[in-house]
């Protein structure tokens, strides 16, 4: 996080991409001055000494959670396909995986 | 508005239910008709489902007529934020995206909330995926202050708080993963209360950050928040978070008040407050030295960098969180040539700006070569706030603080300018950090007649504590001459 390191126009269009989203020139524009004043607000955390701090990810200490391998009640299929953009013969329907030509 | 003041509390509706006194569907009819009468101005639900309430009502008073008890929530009406499943009553999140999506399944808290004989109104207004402060991120238009109703009502569970400061419903569920239950319950003049990471299952919210996210209860008095609570606690299976141990039901013991509680003031908490808030901070200490509390000063160094800390956290979870919204299973569609423009042009139609910024924050946090520097460093400022909150609860039971720094502010007043919108919540996000419980509690109004709330914090698992302190800070209110 240093002064060079600011984000830019390049980067917010990279990440975008990332993202899966697609910005026009002027959300590119914003949202560059935006984050960077958000980062520049968290020098503050960078000004700590946190070389020896192991890090937190959550509240509870978590180990795997398992459950009993017995079958249990599922929802229904047709309940989950009739709230889908696109059903058919019982999968969820998606345009071309590879290109538009067909 | 005038705000009734003859409004029944959860607890006296489900006991006069039981007795008879009145039956759930006169409560409920009653409730769906000020819903009616108020709800025009206000805009705190996105979604009535009174035909379902009052069928619902006359199961609750069948139940009564054969001597069965529904339970603790006999024929309560109440509103749930609209991130929480309703099987088959649509989920919006507060966004275009779901597009009027409809759950295949209820959350764990719904159906205990069933099992205990509540009965759900609606679904309140949010922040679109509970990302804000002020209810203004809706896709479906801001909630309003029911003091004012030129004022936000706070966020992201602003239907919520709203819902039951207008008394159009006792009670109401929200979520809280930097502040989003205590900070509207703040700007509204009621009690919201976010409980200790894992009482309350999460199955079925649907997820904006994980490690800090929490349902939790509003209510007018803290009793009922009690009553709430107690209802949606306890282990569940399908939550790998839930906490797998006894919860036993919370009861408060008011006798004896604060006697003997040890209070700290948490200076870091107390800077850039408004003079207003303040004075009601002064008031507060008094009332509990005068109830035999101790109350001391106190310091807790990384609640300064918590802001900083969580807004990296929080978008860097919900950048993977939100990815599942894609086109494919739920929501809506906005066709392209292949599948990845697809998901792309829907993702773009389909988020608002809000959320954008924050998968935009969280992608970049998370990307190589910025992983330490950003998510990395502020995972292990989390660390930090943990071990301060651990050696400052050696000397304090609780904590006490404002729960803003300011009163509501205007409609429109933040909403250009997202880091002023988010230092709204730095009195807050400590708690999430950390796991910890904490409530926010009316104290008060400012000279322009908007609530002012106090916090109370405590370490995991003392919820108690947190409503026992706020019980005593609420009964000024009835002490006070004015």
């Amino acid at each position: 996080m240093n002064n060079e390191n600011l984000i830019t126009e390049k980067d917010v269009a990279h990440v975008a991409v990332l993202a899966r989203l697609h910005l026009s020139e002027k959300e590119i524009t914003d949202f560059t001055v935006q984050l960077r004043s958000i980062l520049e607000h968290g020098r503050d955390i960078t000004a700590l000494d946190l070389a020896d701090i192991p890090p937190t990810s959550g509240p509870i200490p978590l180990e795997n959670v398992f459950r009993e391998d017995v079958k249990g009640g599922c929802v229904d299929k047709s309940e989950v396909l009739s709230e889908a953009p696109g059903h058919q013969e019982g999968q969820f329907l998606v345009p071309p995986l590879l290109d538009g030509s067909e | 508005m005038k705000l009734s003041e003859q409004l029944l509390s959860a607890k006296e509706i489900a006991v006069g239910i039981k007795n008879k006194t009145f039956s759930a569907t006169e409560i409920v009819s009653d409730t769906l008709g000020r819903i009616e009468k108020l709800d025009g101005d206000i805009h705190a639900f996105l979604n009535v489902t009174g035909d379902q309430a009052l069928l619902r009502a006359k199961e609750i008073d069948e139940m009564v007529s054969k001597g069965e008890d529904p339970g603790i929530l006999a024929g309560v009406p109440i509103g749930i934020k609209d991130n929480i499943c309703t099987r088959k009553v649509a989920t919006t999140c507060g966004s275009k995206i779901l597009n009027e999506w409809k759950p295949p399944y209820d959350a764990t808290v719904i159906e205990k909330l069933r099992s205990q004989g509540a009965i759900v109104v609606g679904k309140t207004n949010m922040d679109e995926f509970a990302m804000g402060s002020s209810t203004e991120h809706s896709a479906f238009g801001p909630t309003k202050n029911p003091h004012n109703i030129k004022c936000v009502p706070g966020g992201s569970s602003g239907g919520s708080a709203a819902a039951v400061a207008s008394g159009m419903v006792p009670l109401a569920l929200g979520s809280d993963t930097g502040g989003s239950i205590r900070q509207p319950a703040a700007f509204c003049g009621v009690v919201g209360l976010k409980p200790t990471y894992g009482l309350v299952s999460r199955y079925g919210l649907v997820a904006f950050a994980s490690s800090l996210d929490q349902i939790g209860p509003f209510s007018r008095d803290v009793d009922d928040s009690v009553l709430l609570a107690n209802a949606i606690m306890g282990h569940d299976p399908l939550d790998s978070t839930s906490l797998d141990i006894d919860t036993p039901p919370i009861k408060i013991n008011s006798d004896g008040g604060v006697r003997g509680l040890r209070i700290g003031l948490v200076s870091e908490f107390l800077e850039g407050i408004s003079p207003e808030i303040s004075e009601a901070i002064e008031r507060a200490c008094k009332y509990l030295d005068a109830g035999g509390g101790q109350v001391e000063s106190c310091s807790v160094p990384s609640v300064k960098q918590s802001l900083s800390a969580y807004y990296l956290i929080a978008p860097a979870e919900a950048s993977s969180n939100l990815a599942r919204f894609d086109g494919v299973r739920f929501g809506m569609r906005v066709d392209g040539k292949n599948a990845e423009e697809m998901m792309v042009n829907t993702r773009t139609a389909g988020f608002g700006d809000e959320v954008k910024r924050r998968i935009m924050l969280g992608t970049y946090a998370l990307s190589a070569g910025y992983y330490d520097a950003y998510y990395g460093s502020a995972q292990k400022l989390r660390t930090l706030v943990i071990r301060d909150f651990e050696s400052v609860y050696q000397k304090f039971d609780v904590l006490l603080s404002p729960t803003t720094p300011t009163t509501a502010f205007e409609i429109g007043a933040k909403i250009d300018d997202p880091l002023t919108m988010y230092l709204s919540d730095v009195c807050t996000i400590p708690t999430n950090l950390a796991g910890h419980p904490a409530i926010s509690v009316p104290f008060g109004y400012d000279s322009k007649g908007l609530p002012i709330g106090l916090q109370v914090l405590a370490p995991a698992l003392k919820d108690d504590l947190t409503l026992k302190v706020a019980s005593y800070l609420e009964s000024a209110r009835e002490n006070a001459n004015d």
